[in-house]
């Protein structure tokens, strides 16, 4: 393995996070509220150990192929979350490293699991830079990477694909570098459009970026102890909907820019998304009828209910902890869902869904006909096996991980299954909030620093769809040459 | 510049290489989907499944923006037929790979007229171009091609003994009875468009045009090219062969083939009047022997095996014979018969390449103008500009010694419908012409703008 040339990367990376920083340095200047000299210290760290590692493994050979690429994206996201939670230690405000992690974790992996008891006594600096990490890692520090890095080496593209979510990954242009350069222009438009609704309805300017911030990234950290109940219904409105048009694909967006609507619209995890959107939230609105007053509330509390978990955001406008069996159960359904590849957002995702239906259904048909031939279609053309044979075998590993997470975390003292199992689906798909013990009014204080450090793991297992994480982790990788 | 290339072969994957080493955003389509997943692996450009006949996947793949539409399948219908379809639908230049002697001979300028493909590249007729340059130039000259390759443009350095010394050009060119054109000289480091008046010194490193079959008779009369090979033994009647075996009997030197297949030799001995024909195993030394290897001053291994081109190869070297040449068609071979210690060890893949790089860097740096083309010329000092002259152009119809041109200009050559012209005081430009301009200095961007 190329080990000189992922180390180079993860140095970059580093450099890379030093000049994010800049960004919360210049608010807590602004507001004047002690965090200067944490980000200071973070991103002096951050560059010159950035440095250190660019200079030390300078190496003409850039080859790299998937093995490096896996290796990269794992080693970036460990060490970019460790340098930022130093903010959070240095300044007091999260005092123990585990719990600093955790919540940094929680950030770039846009899950917005939070160890605060009370959000409101954070600093405003801190507030900013946690909402940050939401959307840095909702699009990717290494899709940010190749889109500033002067020269790319060969093959990066091992790179993208291993942090790009979803099963495939298209290019929206010849050149990987203005692919990721494309992304980042929607993501910011869509951000700044959001920003901007959000301000015209009233909401302070911090505020909007606080959750506008959380919402591009469906990373789901607030700034108030309700999430978003105390806000006017308006502002509910326009965070759902982005919720929602955050969870579709990029590349769809891209299609429009191009007018090419025609094929924008003809794309079947599209309307895939919608209508389990639209279905969810009639059901649940039927469930729930008799909690609210008004048909208008009912209905913006379960659309908005509906998308932040499908979109894996994650903010609440009611505590749905206390809604019935029903509802709570179609939830946590979307939590394993997700949203559309391509996206921002976490989970299995839709396609992967669509595709595994489709499979089973085939091979129930063989059951019955079985010389029948049948090709499985998606997006209007045929899916070869070596593709279905990939989202079988994620989806396995996907479950068997998730059942591995389940049982470290029983070790917790005093929580029930429930609980348990919901926070683990809340982590490992970067949701946020689960039920009971872990619900939307409550947070992840109580459970001990090694189940912590169990959910952070989950979560940069879901946030980088397992297999990055797990070639990392694997002790064969580091032994052999 | 956007390129768009259909077909993932030997030579397509190593132009999608070369071409994004260069920086072009590239679109490759091809119908095998395994070719292309590794393509994406190794490459930086964006791949796509289809057929490039399929007018919908052309228009995906924005044929309308893209500068450049190569087609390089196995099939030289399907590569014109695509051509076509791209140049319809707003692609600005077509290359296409044909390859069958059939569309090489006269058809092929209605062709590329009628489909409009901005050029045309035949492998093997490039290959033994290449073959040819390498067999009758001295080692540190070069050959430069203009304008579809209608025009040639040699550049080397004049000896002490030159018979083109000490006179003025206007008067070399009645002395050797031939078109020729002085286009350039450069004299220690200035490079000077030279006029009529001009007289050439020894050192000086000049360009010349001239006629493509005049020219290499010209070099030899001159003297320009002393130790031009004179006998020449090719092994294997391949398609090089072929085109190699013509282009040195036109320019008068004599050729010998030797071939296992009875067939083949007697082909050859049917349609090139003047060639020696062996029929016979060209490992087998006593053939060689018989062949008068011993006595030529060079050979040409062509046969489709890379081993045996290159192990004879070896043992012409050894026998003394003073220019060996093998082809070889796996890259890696010719890279480890170079490491060996065989000089000329050439594959048609690069060749080719290397042709396409070219062109495409030619019409990079001509985007935004009215040039045609641009090519670097005496290591960037000078340049040649193409130009198509429209219909309106006030200095048409007059003869060039009237033309009032700028300092350091000068036209080069005239292409008018497929008939190359090297141009002299009493030719006229007409409407519709390519015309190529050599110019020293100042960069051009339209054609009036030659004038005082």
């Amino acid at each position: 393995m190329n080990r000189k040339m992922v180390y180079f990367l993860v140095g970059r990376i580093l450099l890379l996070e030093g000049g994010l920083l800049l960004l919360p340095l210049a608010v807590s200047l602004y507001y004047w509220d002690g965090g200067q000299i944490p980000f200071l210290i973070t991103i002096a760290l951050c560059e010159g150990l950035g440095l250190l590692l660019c200079r030390v493994f300078r190496t003409d050979n850039q080859l790299m192929f998937a093995k490096e690429g896996f290796f990269v994206t794992a080693l970036a996201w460990l060490s970019v979350s460790v340098l930022g939670a130093l903010p959070f230690i240095l300044s007091g405000e999260i005092p123990n490293f585990v719990d600093a992690f955790f919540e940094t974790v929680s950030g770039f992996t846009t899950t917005g699991a939070s160890i605060l008891r009370d959000v409101e006594a954070m600093s405003r600096s801190m507030l900013f830079w946690r909402s940050f990490t939401h959307w840095i890692g909702g699009m990717g520090v290494l899709v940010l990477m190749v889109a500033m890095m002067p020269n790319l080496p060969g093959r990066t593209i091992h790179v993208l694909r291993a942090e790009m979510p979803g099963p495939t990954m298209g290019k929206l242009s010849p050149k990987l570098k203005d692919t990721a350069k494309i992304l980042y222009t929607l993501y910011i438009i869509m951000t700044v459009l959001e920003l901007v609704l959000l301000v015209a309805g009233g909401m302070p300017l911090f505020d909007s970026a606080i959750h506008a911030f959380g919402t591009a990234g469906t990373g789901g950290f607030g700034m108030k102890a309700d999430s978003l109940a105390g806000y006017s219904p308006y502002l509910q409105w326009v965070i759902a909907v982005f919720m929602m048009l955050f969870g579709v694909n990029f590349n769809l967006y891209f299609l429009l820019v191009l007018r090419r609507f025609k094929s924008a619209f003809r794309s079947e995890e599209l309307w895939t998304y919608l209508g389990v959107i639209l279905a969810a939230t009639a059901l649940i609105s039927w469930n729930v009828r008799p909690m609210f007053d008004s048909l208008g509330d009912t209905l913006r509390h379960a659309f908005f209910q509906v998308n932040t978990i499908s979109s894996t955001t994650g903010f609440s406008t009611v505590n749905f902890d206390e809604w019935p069996t029903l509802s709570r159960m179609i939830l946590v359904l979307l939590m394993f869902l997700g949203a559309c590849a391509g996206s921002t957002a976490g989970g299995l995702k839709v396609s992967r869904a669509v595709l595994l239906f489709k499979t089973v259904r085939r091979e129930i048909r063989h059951m019955l006909h079985p010389r029948a031939v049948t090709s499985i279609r998606f997006e209007g053309k045929p899916v070869d096996s070596t593709t279905l044979i990939s989202v079988i075998s994620y989806f396995s590993i996907y479950i068997g991980l998730f059942a591995f997470f389940w049982f470290l975390v029983s070790f917790q003292p005093g929580f029930d299954g429930v609980s348990n199992f919901s926070a683990v689906a809340a982590c490992y798909n970067n949701i946020g909030p689960g039920l009971n013990l872990v619900g939307p009014s409550l947070g992840y204080w109580h459970y001990t620093p090694f189940i912590k450090l169990v959910l952070a793991f989950a979560m940069l297992f879901g946030r980088l769809e397992i297999y990055p994480m797990l070639i990392t982790l694997s002790p064969s990788a580091w032994l052999k040459k | 510049m956007k390129i768009i290339l259909v077909g993932c072969g030997k030579v397509g994957v190593a132009l999608i290489g070369a071409l994004v080493a260069e920086g072009h955003d590239m679109v490759v389509i091809d119908s095998r989907r395994e070719v292309l997943d590794e393509l994406t692996n190794q490459f930086d450009v964006m791949c796509m499944e289809a057929s490039g006949a399929d007018c919908e996947a052309l228009q995906e793949a924005g044929v309308d923006r893209a500068e450049l539409f190569i087609a390089v399948t196995g099939s030289d219908e399907l590569n014109m037929l695509m051509c076509f379809l791209a140049r319809r639908q707003g692609a600005a230049h077509t290359i296409a790979r044909i390859r069958n002697p059939q569309y090489n001979d006269k058809s092929l300028g209605f062709l590329r007229q009628q489909l409009d493909l901005s050029m045309s590249i035949n492998p093997e007729l490039l290959t033994a171009q290449e073959i040819f340059h390498l067999l009758k130039l001295p080692a540190a000259s070069k050959v430069e091609t203009f304008s579809r390759r209608s025009f040639e443009m040699v550049e080397l350095r004049l000896k002490e003994d030159s018979p083109l010394l000490g006179q003025r050009l206007m008067d070399l060119r009645s002395r050797f009875k031939a078109k020729f054109l002085v286009c350039m000289v450069q004299r220690e480091n200035e490079v000077i468009i030279p006029r009529g008046d001009f007289i050439l010194h020894a050192g000086d490193r000049i360009g010349l045009t001239a006629d493509r079959t005049e020219l290499w008779k010209l070099l030899k009369a001159t003297g320009l090219a002393k130790r031009q090979a004179r006998n020449v033994t090719l092994l294997g009647g391949s398609r090089i062969a072929f085109y190699l075996a013509k282009m040195l009997l036109s320019s008068g030197t004599s050729v010998t083939l030797i071939d296992t297949d009875r067939a083949i030799c007697h082909r050859f001995s049917d349609q090139l009047p003047g060639i020696a024909v062996y029929c016979g195993d060209g490992t087998q030394q006593e053939l060689l022997q018989e062949a008068g290897l011993l006595d030529q001053n060079a050979f040409v291994t062509l046969t489709g095996m890379d081993e045996e081109n290159i192990l004879v190869a070896y043992y012409a070297k050894s026998q003394k014979v003073d220019q060996v040449i093998a082809k070889v068609n796996r890259d890696e071979m010719g890279r480890m018969a170079e490491q060996m210690g065989l000089e000329s060890v050439l594959s048609p893949k690069d060749v080719v390449v290397n042709v396409v790089l070219r062109y495409a860097r030619a019409l990079a740096s001509s985007m935004g103008s009215s040039i045609e083309n641009l090519y670097q010329l005496m290591d960037g000092k000078a340049e040649a500009l193409e130009f198509i002259v429209s219909q309106e152009a006030d200095f048409t119809r007059i003869p060039l010694r009237e033309l009032r041109l700028k300092r350091n200009v000068l036209i080069g050559g005239i292409l008018r419908e497929r008939k190359a012209i090297i141009p002299a005081g009493d030719d006229v430009i007409l409407p519709g012409d390519r015309v190529v301009v050599i110019s020293g200095q100042h960069r051009l961007n339209a054609l009036h703008e030659i004038l005082l």
